[in-house]
Parts: C-alpha cells; structure tokens; sequence
C-alpha cells in the first residue's frame, strides 16, 4: 500500500500501523459498546420496538406511501426548476446587459435564501392568497420551496455546463453562420446537458433530503413524517427513526452511485468533446475545484 | 422622488408596525452564532477526518469514507432532530445544558458539525488532489514523515486552493441553521414561523427574513471569493 | 448523425420535463374540486391512539373515529362512503372554510377565536390539560412542575398553558408529536408530558407503554371537544347535533368511550350536553 503522501511502509511503519489500527479498532469498538449498553438499557433494543420493520404492513401503510411522496416532490421540483434553470442559466450569460443582470439577480437572491424559509413562505402563501386545498398545499410549499432554490443552482449548473464546453464549439457555429439563437439550441445546450448530466443527478440527492424538512415543518406527509404516524401506532420512535434514516441512506446512496456511474461512462466516451460536469459541482457538495462554479461564482 | 415617508409620516410605523414584539435581530444573531461555532468545529472535525482519509493506516481511511458517505445521505433534518430525540433523550448527552433552549442550541451545533465536516473533508481531500505530486514527493525524500508531510507541506497548500469551495460550505451551513427551528431553537426560521402564522402581512415578514440572509450570506460569499483569488497559489 | 442523436435525446428529455410541468399543474386545477360521488371527508387525526390513529392495515381507530362515523352515518354515509383526510391542528379552520372536509372530529376544543372563523357542533366529550408521568412520580400539584422537565408539542395551547399560567419555571421541551415527547419521558429525559387527558390516556393504554404511566388527574383546564365544520353551514350543524344527541342516548357514546379510553383506565366526564360548553 503506497501513496504519495506516504512511502511503502517498512518494518517499523508496519508495527506503527498496527499499533494504530488496533488502537482506533478498540476507540470503535468502546464507542459501540456504549452505544449497545445505552439503547439496550432505555429498551430500545426489544425485539417487539423493531418486529413491526419485518411485517409488510408497516412498510405498504406507513413507510412506502410516505417515501413515494418524498420521491414525488423531489421528481416534481426537478422537473419545473430544470426548464426555469436553464432559462435562468443561459439568460445570465447574455450579451444583453438588461437580459443578464436580472436574470443574475434573481438567481444570486434565490439562492442566498434558506429553502426552509421559502417554503415556510410559500406554504402560509398558498394558505392566504390561492385555493389550494389543504390537502394539496404541503406538497406544493415543498415543492415551491424547492424549485425556487434549486432553479438558481441548476441555472448556475447550466451555466457551468455550457462554460466547460470547448470555445471551438461556439467559434465552428459561427464560422458555419449560426446565429447565437441557433448556436445555443442546437450546438452549445445539447452538449451542455450530456455534460450536465452527473451534476444534475447529484443536486436530486440534495433536493430529496431537502424534502423531510417539508415533512417536519409544514406537514407534508413525507417519509420522515409518515415515521411519525408509523410510531405513534408502534410506540418505537427511534428504531423507526434509524429505519428511515437508513432508507435515506440506501435511495441517495444509489442516485449518488447513478452519478458517478453517469459521470465515469461520459468520460470514457470517445463520442462528444469529453466536457463532464463532475457531480460535486453541486451547492451542497461543493468539492468541485476545477468546475467554474466553485470559487469563481461570486467573483 | 420624495420618499413616501415624507409625505405620509405614519407610512412608516404601518409599514414596520409588525416587526413590534419580535426580536428579529436575537433570532438572526442565533442565526450567526450557530454558523459561526458551527464552522469552526466542522473546519477542525472536517480536517481531522481528510487527514484520515488519506492516512497510511486502511482503518482510518475506510472509517473516514463510510463516514462522509453515510452523513452526506441523511438529510440534515434527520441528524438535527436525531440528536435531540436520541443523543439527548435516550443516550443522556445533554452536554452539561440543563435548560431545554440551551441544550437545543447545543445539540444542533453538534448536529450541524457532524454534517457539515464530511463536506469540509470533501473539499479538502479534493484540495490535496490539486497539490502537485512534486511537492509530496519533496517533503518524502527529505525525510519527513506522513504527519509531517500533510501539515507542514501539503494542507497549507490545499487550504489555500479550497477557499472557493469552503465558503460556499460555509453559506450552504448558513442557511443549514434554520433547520435548527425543527428542535425549538429560536433562529431566523423559528421566529418567521411564528410570525408568518401571526401577521397579516405575510410579504413583508417574508421580505424582512430573505433581507436578513442575503445580508449574511452575500458579503461571506464575497470576501472569501476575493480572499480564494488572493491566496490561490499560482502554478 | 451523432450530434442528431443528443439533440433528439435532450429534446425528449425537455419535452419529458415540460408534460411532466404540465402534468403538475393539472393537479393544481383539479385540486380546488373535492368531495361528490357519494362519499364524505371527515377530518381526523392520524396519530393519536385512543382517539384518531391511522393503524397498519390502513384503518382508522379511535374515539374521534368512532363519533365522526356515527355522525356520518346519520348524515347517511355508510362507513365505506367516509373518506377520513388528516387534518394537522393548525389546517383545521383552513380546511373547513375552504371545504375541504365536510366536518371535523380531531381532538377539536371549542374556543372563542375559533368560533370565528368555525362553527362548532357539540361538545361531545370534556378533556381537560392533565401530565403524565412515570408510574413512581411523586408530581401531584401543577406548582410541583417548577423547575421540572416537561414535554409538549411545538405552538400547542398546552405548552403556552404551562408557560404563561401554570408554571412558568418549569424546563418545556418541544417536539413536533406527542409520541416523541412519550418516548422522552419513558426514557426519563423529561419528567411529565403535558395535553388533554384524553390524548395522554390514549398512549398510556397502549400495549408497548401499559403500566408504566399514570395520569396526574390535576384538570388543568376545560378541554370541550366539539365537531367543526363550516361557517353558517347550519344544517349540518343541526344534523350533527341532532346525531351527538341520539349518539348519547343510545348508549353508542358510552360504548366508544368504553371501547377507546377503558384499558386506559381513564376517568372519563359525563356525556356532554350539546351547547354546554364548559369554561
């Protein structure tokens, strides 16, 4: 084992490692036990508390219904904040001054702006000044709240995305004398999105675990607060909650896999000009250094 | 133009009358002071666990990974409400806060640390990827060690490329606070709640809180965009 | 050709993205039109045992459950025509003006600011504010709440009751459900959990908690449960007061209240009469 921060370790190394290992192992291991101790102490770990995970019911009439939404608001959010963000997106990078500065304001408030208190706002909104049903209005706050938001990343993405595509691209348009309208539809977006792709994935991580504070503080009957109704029947508040965190888990987990599968394939492709947008770009996971996005956004 | 406060001097305290018996600025300095202790044990805890990443020792790498992989899938509102209804109610850490409003601030600092470090190591781990191999390879052949390399050589390095990435970090963990408001604690969103419930102009409440993030949020952005300019290093 | 090909490709996936917008908004139209068809929406709880309590087979339970279809049932909707929607506490008035449900039974107390903006039938049940505590707890009196630990549900009348009245020293926990604030007090991180008796009888009595609680039996306040439903809409107002009377009478009411608070061995009040609300 080698890498370059470190040589092949050598005897001594070795025995250190060990020694390290061992150490960290039994600092786990201490940690675990307490944790085991503590849970077994408060009655957590009864049998009869997780039972109900093994019974169909609990998932057809609590779990799945509640997860569905969560996935439903997610699916919904993405699909209007794309077209908006793309509109967005490419509106800031006009050659008009009256088209890109608003559309850059826009953009920039939206997103310095927690999606919490949009939907909070969007919720009491709907509430007041449309009619709405009760019914239908925490799914709808949630999702206001998250096209809002994540418009103005993915504009942000979209733009990042037509910013990494090789300047030969627009330059061959206009020698073949497209007009900018043309060069964009039909040259410049269609790459842009190929590229945009693992990024756009990886934001619908972001906007499904945006989704449980709609459950938690607006009511919309999502997974986190389909747990709630799960435990007031069950009366085992934190195994359903390390269920539902664990669900959380395994469906982001997969979309982030989905992304940088996405992300690997479109780099090997020979097809395209190789432009990939890595899934990090995003906001939320903002580990990108090469992508314009990172630093360069406020700049 | 004369302002229509000149003309109309009650125009004034109808348009601010509903900000009376709030205390919009205590929420809003909750709001900063959850960022700003928020940030500093996620940078420390953040770095703690990059340094595992890339250590010699297989152990710590995989804890590091399965931690960063774990953490940036729960959403944040599952590890604040967590960390009330399982840290404090069933594990007993109520971090020597006996008042319920005092441990909530607490807990969600603890909560916002435990998410926002494995993005903290994200960025930084990237930033390693971006010190040349030279330099790493230097600092081996004259003889320093693992823990030498990466404090004295690589990190300093890293972090002044990260400075981009770390602020937005620091914005996103901005606006993280509010979901604080989902175990009690009085931040911007909690108050906003309240009074979006309770006043009638709903636009304005709405508009007064957007104003307060955009005015911490917006300079954060600035500076440390034209700091990560400043200290980026030219290659 | 290749370039063809994306193209195609992200224009299906943008014309994907604006049928499903449109799809979105849809919903938006139809959404303002409910009920019809012979059924009826009945607004309950779903996650309080012992009174509205959505259960794993998909069934509701409870005593809210059981008086709304009564009622509805002398309406003339058989139990299978009830459609029963969850109605949170703060979307009660909102779902009755706008007609979202036909009526509400959700642990409904009659006050003077609701009674503004709702018309309320009955009541048909007295609660009062009460604590529940471990089965060894010596809490007897409110007084004895100062500087303990108490849980209750964020913005509830309950939590502000303690915080401006009853004891204003007492350490309040807030969670967003009243199972949250039962599993703190199982675990011994607060020390009373404080609403209507009725609610607290319906977690004490159930299998995972029996035996380990006790009410306080303290009648912190008076809790009168009516049925909500629409401003001015008197005629169902008088059907359901007219449903609540025979409910009584018949021995129906006894047996719900039996049925759903017994094995809590909660001290229930006398049937209520219809507009005697009790202060």
């Amino acid at each position: 084992m080698s890498s370059v921060l470190y040589d092949t370790p050598g005897p001594r190394a070795k025995r250190r490692n060990v020694v390290f290992s061992v150490v960290f192992v039994l600092v786990l291991a201490l940690v675990a036990w307490w944790v085991w101790q503590k849970m077994g102490d408060k009655g957590q770990l009864k049998w009869d508390l997780w039972e109900p995970f093994t019974t169909s019911e609990a998932w057809t009439t609590y779990l799945l219904p509640g997860l569905g939404n969560t996935l439903k608001a997610a699916a919904l959010a993405m699909v209007i904040a794309l077209p908006l963000g793309a509109f967005f997106g490419i509106a800031r990078m006009s050659d008009h001054r009256w088209v890109r500065v608003p559309a850059g304001a826009v953009v920039e408030f939206f997103r310095a702006i927690p999606v919490l208190l949009l939907m909070l706002f969007a919720n009491e909104f709907y509430a007041r000044s449309t009619d709405v049903t009760s019914d239908d209005r925490p799914l709808y706050a949630v999702v206001t709240g998250l096209v809002l938001y994540n418009a103005s990343v993915l504009a942000e993405i979209v733009r990042a995305g037509i910013l990494a595509l090789p300047k030969g691209q627009t330059e061959a348009a206009h020698a073949i004398g497209l007009r900018k309208g043309q060069t964009m539809t039909s040259i410049l977006l269609p790459q842009a999105v190929t590229a945009m792709l693992p990024a756009i994935v990886s934001q619908l991580v972001v906007i499904v675990k945006d989704t449980a504070l709609g459950g938690v503080m607006i009511g919309y009957t999502e997974l986190l607060s389909a747990r709630q109704t799960l435990a007031a029947n069950y009366a085992n508040v934190i195994p359903s909650f390390i269920v539902v965190a664990i669900v959380f888990v395994v469906v982001n987990f997969a979309l982030t896999s989905f992304a940088s599968w996405l992300e690997r394939r479109l780099r090997r492709s020979k097809r395209g000009t190789g432009a990939v947008l890595a899934p990090d770009t995003v906001e939320d996971n903002p580990a990108a250094i090469n992508g314009s996005y990172g630093a360069g956004t406020y700049a | 133009m004369p302002s229509p406060y000149a003309t109309h001097p009650e125009a004034r305290e109808i348009v601010f009358d509903f900000l009376e018996g709030y205390d919009v600025l205590g929420a809003f300095w909750m709001t900063v002071k959850l960022t700003a202790l928020s940030a500093l044990g996620s940078l420390i805890w953040g770095t703690l666990l990059a340094g595992m990443r890339v250590s010699p020792v297989p152990l710590m790498r995989g804890f590091a990974t399965v931690y960063v992989n774990i953490v940036r899938n729960i959403p944040l509102t599952v590890i604040i409400l967590f960390t009330s209804l399982g840290l404090a109610d069933i594990f007993g850490m109520t971090l020597g806060a006996s008042d319920f409003k005092v441990q909530g601030f607490r807990l969600a600092v603890l909560g916002f640390i435990a998410y926002t470090a494995a993005f903290v190591c994200e960025a930084l781990r990237s930033g390693i990827n971006t010190v040349p191999l030279g330099q790493a390879e230097a600092a081996r052949a004259i003889g320093l060690s693992f823990s030498q390399t990466l404090r004295l050589i690589v990190l300093p390095q890293a972090f002044r490329s990260v400075i981009g990435p770390l602020a937005n970090v620091l914005i996103a963990l901005t606006k993280n606070t509010t979901v604080a408001a989902a175990i009690g604690v009085a931040e911007a969103a909690y108050l906003m709640k309240s009074m979006i419930e309770n006043e009638a102009q709903t636009l304005l409440v709405g508009a007064v809180f957007a104003f307060g993030f955009v005015v911490l949020t917006l300079p954060t952005g600035l500076f440390l965009g034209w700091l990560g300019k400043r200290m980026a290093v030219k290659r | 050709m290749k370039l063809r090909k994306v193209t195609a490709a992200s224009a299906a996936v943008l014309a994907l993205s604006l049928a499903a917008t449109a799809c979105g908004s849809d919903k938006k139209d139809d959404g303002g039109s409910s009920g019809g068809g012979g059924k009826i929406k009945v607004g309950i709880k779903y996650d309080q045992p012992g009174l509205g309590l959505k259960q794993p087979d998909g069934s509701f339970s409870g005593f809210d459950v059981d008086v709304a279809t009564y009622v509805a049932g002398k309406l003339g909707y058989k139990p299978n025509q009830i459609d029963f929607v969850e109605t949170k506490s703060a979307d009660r008035e909102n779902a009755l003006s706008r007609g979202d449900v036909k009526f509400i039974a959700a642990t409904y107390s009659i006050n003077d600011e609701r009674k503004q903006k709702v018309d309320f039938a009955g009541p048909y049940l007295l609660a009062h504010q009460d604590l529940l505590v471990k089965k060894d707890s010596n809490v007897t009196k409110a007084t004895d709440l100062n500087g303990k630990r108490l849980c209750s549900v964020t913005g509830s009348t309950s939590a502000q009751n303690i915080h401006d009245t009853i004891a204003p020293k007492a350490n309040l926990k807030e969670y967003s459900g009243y199972s949250e604030c039962i599993a703190a007090l199982q675990s011994g991180a607060v020390d009373a959990v404080t609403t209507d008796d009725s609610i607290l009888a319906g977690f004490a009595a159930q299998d995972k908690y029996k035996g380990q609680f006790k009410l306080a039996g303290l009648k912190l306040s008076n809790e009168n449960y009516g049925i909500g439903v629409k401003k001015g809409d008197t005629a169902t107002l008088d059907k359901i007061n007219k449903a609540l009377e025979s409910m009584v009478s018949d021995g129906s009411w006894k047996t719900a209240v039996d049925k759903n608070f017994g094995p809590a061995n909660y001290k229930n009040e006398q049937a209520p009469k219809i507009g005697q609300i009790v202060k």
